[in-house]
């Protein structure tokens, strides 16, 4: 069974039909790069897997998405923020909370019900741990999280996506606004964190989605092009708009 | 049209220009036999240089497209195909230099006799329709027309063989013309290189048009 899948999605904004009967399948532990020119459904489609569409006034969405075999569109609305502990997000501009760094990590496991300060401190660190940001900040914790680089930032994001346990983690474009060290920290720790959660990641950098990714699926006009393997799909690909979009000839 | 589209446009043309160079000093080394020319023998050795140049700008210039463009797919192949399409026309380059210095150490004009029994003209014949018939295949992705070299290769092959039996025959019945002899021999087995090389560079083109590896295969599965 594929750790997630869509089939035959459709998804309209209204009038807009952003998604045209996208059906794709992904593997545990590996990373998906969702590729494509702005306005292709690429970050909408991202957005399935925790239901964040739904926030969006007029939105209709067709089809099956399913995670661990389960339609996530059919479950009881009490569970939807279950569904969204299990996939964690990571957005293009880091939005730490204005609160320490400590706290940005504890605050969701506390919103969780979680209050065992031992445990609290403990997961922390993990998540810190994992997200290869503890070295840097393991003597600031009290620290507003403002005060970080811009790079440190974001992973503490992710370290604070990683605490509440996801299997899945969502990232739209999460290295867009770091500087080229920065991107390769969060580069290196994609291929690292592979390794315990299913990752999809939307990215404009071709380069960026080669080196991170398992697979790629390009998108253009709401429709899914070409889906392969990243190798596959940057060596030889079957279809010539694949070609023309990773070859920057597009249009 | 894209910067990196120009930039493969001039990796293109250069390659081209090579392949035409070592075309003609194939050309001229088989005229400097044919006619013991040893003056277009010099020739030919002393413009071994320019081969080089091309080999170096066409690597130099393969450097800086992957460095600068990271090219992927089609682009990718061809900037790996060029890469090695270079390495085996500077290779050719070589031999037809070669050929050409084992023409200036041959101490009296070459036995006529000897040159047509070991049927070494018509090797050359081969590897220059090969060498010519390549850089077409190149210039209008013809892969059909790549996938001819692979019986050809083996035409030399064979000649190159025969004229063995040929020269170990009049070795062994012309002590005077040792030398000479064993020169053509060494031509012979150049010649027969030329073959391999032009086959490798069909392989690269279909690698690039079709991007089917065929290295390694046999005969058969090349035709395919």
């Amino acid at each position: 069974m594929s750790k997630i899948e869509t089939k035959d999605v459709h998804l309209h904004y209204k009038d807009f039909h952003a998604l045209k009967g996208v059906s794709m399948a992904m593997e545990p532990n590996t990373v998906t790069a969702l590729i494509g020119p702005s306005g292709c459904g690429k970050s909408t489609y991202l957005r399935l897997f925790n239901r964040m569409n739904d926030l969006i006034e007029g939105v209709r969405i067709e089809g099956e998405v399913l995670i661990d075999g389960q339609n996530i569109y059919k479950i009881k609305k009490q569970n939807i923020d279950h569904l969204r502990r299990n996939v964690g997000m990571v957005f293009q501009k880091p939005n730490p909370f204005p609160k320490s760094i400590f706290e940005n990590i504890a605050y969701g496991l506390r919103v969780n019900g979680i209050t065992d300060r031992d445990f609290i401190e403990a997961k922390v660190e993990q998540s810190l741990q994992q997200a290869a940001l503890w070295d840097e900040v393991k003597d600031k914790l009290k620290k507003s999280a403002f005060e970080l680089s811009g790079g440190q930032q974001q992973r503490l994001c992710i370290a604070r996506a990683l605490a509440i346990e996801p299997s899945i983690l969502l990232m739209d474009e999460p290295a867009s606004a770091l500087d080229p060290i920065s991107t390769g920290k969060i580069e290196d720790l994609i291929f690292e964190l592979k390794k315990d959660f299913t990752i999809i990641i939307v990215t404009h950098n071709m380069q960026q989605a080669g080196r991170v990714s398992d697979y790629t699926a390009f998108f253009y006009l709401g429709n899914l092009i070409e889906f392969d393997t990243t190798k596959k799909i940057f060596t030889t690909p079957a279809i010539q708009e694949t070609e023309n979009y990773i070859s920057g000839r597009f249009g | 049209m894209t910067h990196l589209d120009t930039e493969l446009n001039e990796l293109k043309v250069n390659i081209i220009e090579m392949w035409n160079l070592v075309i003609s000093q194939m050309n001229k080394g088989e005229e400097a036999l044919r006619t013991f020319d040893r003056d277009l023998a010099r020739e030919v050795v002393e413009t071994e240089k320019r081969v080089n140049m091309f080999d170096l700008k066409i690597d130099k210039d393969c450097e800086n497209i992957f460095a600068l463009f990271q090219p992927v797919a089609t682009d990718l192949r061809l900037i790996l195909t060029s890469l090695k399409i270079n390495n085996n026309l500077e290779r050719i380059g070589d031999i037809a230099a070669s050929i050409a210095e084992f023409t200036l150490k041959a101490d009296r004009d070459f036995n006529k006799d000897i040159l047509d029994r070991t049927k070494i003209f018509e090797m050359y014949a081969i590897a220059r329709e090969m060498l010519s018939d390549t850089l077409e295949a190149f210039d209008k992705e013809d892969t059909r027309l790549a996938r001819t070299m692979f019986n050809r290769d083996s035409q030399l092959d064979d000649l190159d063989s025969r004229a063995l039996d040929v020269l170990t025959q009049s070795i062994a019945a012309d002590l005077d013309q040792v030398r000479n002899n064993l020169l053509v021999m060494s031509m012979v087995h150049k010649l027969e290189r030329v073959g391999d090389q032009t086959k490798n560079i069909a392989e690269e083109i279909i690698f690039y048009f079709e991007a089917k590896v065929l290295k390694h295969k046999k005969r058969k599965e090349k035709l395919k």
